[in-house]
């Protein structure tokens, strides 16, 4: 029997980590990797409520989330591919166009 | 008692793997330990008595999304991340804001938590129940993710070919 709070202290965790990563880094793929890691987070919660109030839409819910992510991660990817192509880095800093 | 031993110890693992994953500094160890968590975090799901979910979880995440990783870590060649430097004013904004937001976030938590113990297995989580669930109550949602996924593999093929190349099938025709 392990109470629900533990496992929402771990998806916190998960979740604080992939925010700190995505603030932190400046390599574009590991950025992406942080964005994973936050959505694995959330899924975990997701699963743990489920298994709280006996909802199989949790479950559900999660499938969906991981579509989403695959689905994401290949456009993301590359999205990543051309920038490399054309500016030759993956510093996000040096990727300023945009910027002022 | 063992369900308590088993989500700790793989709840260790996984936060070691996401420190991990902050303090390397090569992508692919990073990919690595990004494994790892999706690893421990499908034992987690199987504590919770979702197999379904625990089984996506190793097929789609650590199999198809994280070799997709690897794979344009390499094919990129990318070597270990370079420092900049950050800048002041957000670092004197940010880390009181910051704290200010935990803070007030695990007050809340602590105050109003009134969470009960979840009985583990106590879920049906067959799969049958959810491909139930999946294909009856959930049936437009899926076929918008099938919808969603050829947008993403047409957008992915046209964004990762080379304008070049593109040019030339459109001579060709």
């Amino acid at each position: 029997m392990v109470p629900l709070f533990y496992y929402l202290v771990l998806s916190g965790i998960l979740f604080a980590c992939g925010v700190t990563g995505f603030l932190i880094k400046r390599n574009i793929i590991t950025i992406f990797m942080s964005i994973e890691l936050m959505l694995n987070g959330v899924n975990l919660s997701f699963v743990a409520f489920a298994a709280q109030w006996h909802a199989l839409s949790g479950q559900v819910f999660v499938f969906f989330v991981m579509v989403v992510a695959a689905a994401e991660a290949a456009v993301g990817l590359a999205i990543i591919i051309a920038v490399f192509r054309t500016r030759e880095t993956l510093n996000v800093d040096k990727v300023d166009l945009l910027k002022l | 008692m063992l369900h308590l031993v088993l989500f700790t110890v793989f709840g260790l693992i996984c936060v070691a793997g996401a420190i991990n994953l902050l303090v390397q500094t090569h992508p692919i160890n990073s990919a690595l330990s990004l494994v790892v968590v999706m690893g421990s975090l499908a034992v987690e799901y199987l504590l919770l008595g979702a197999e379904f979910v625990a089984a996506v979880q190793v097929i789609v995440y650590a199999g198809a999304i994280m070799v997709l990783f690897v794979f344009v870590i390499m094919l990129l060649n990318a070597g270990a991340e370079e420092r900049s430097k950050g800048s002041i004013v957000a670092l004197m904004l940010g880390v009181p804001g910051m704290l200010v937001g935990s803070i007030l976030t695990a007050w809340v938590l602590v105050k109003h938590s009134g969470t009960q113990p979840v009985a583990l297995g106590a879920l049906p989580g067959h799969p049958k129940d959810i491909a139930q669930l999946l294909f009856h109550d959930f049936l437009l949602p899926f076929e918008v993710t099938s919808i969603l996924v050829l947008i993403a593999i047409m957008g992915a093929v046209v964004l990762a070919s080379r304008p070049e190349s593109i040019e030339k099938t459109k001579k060709e025709n």
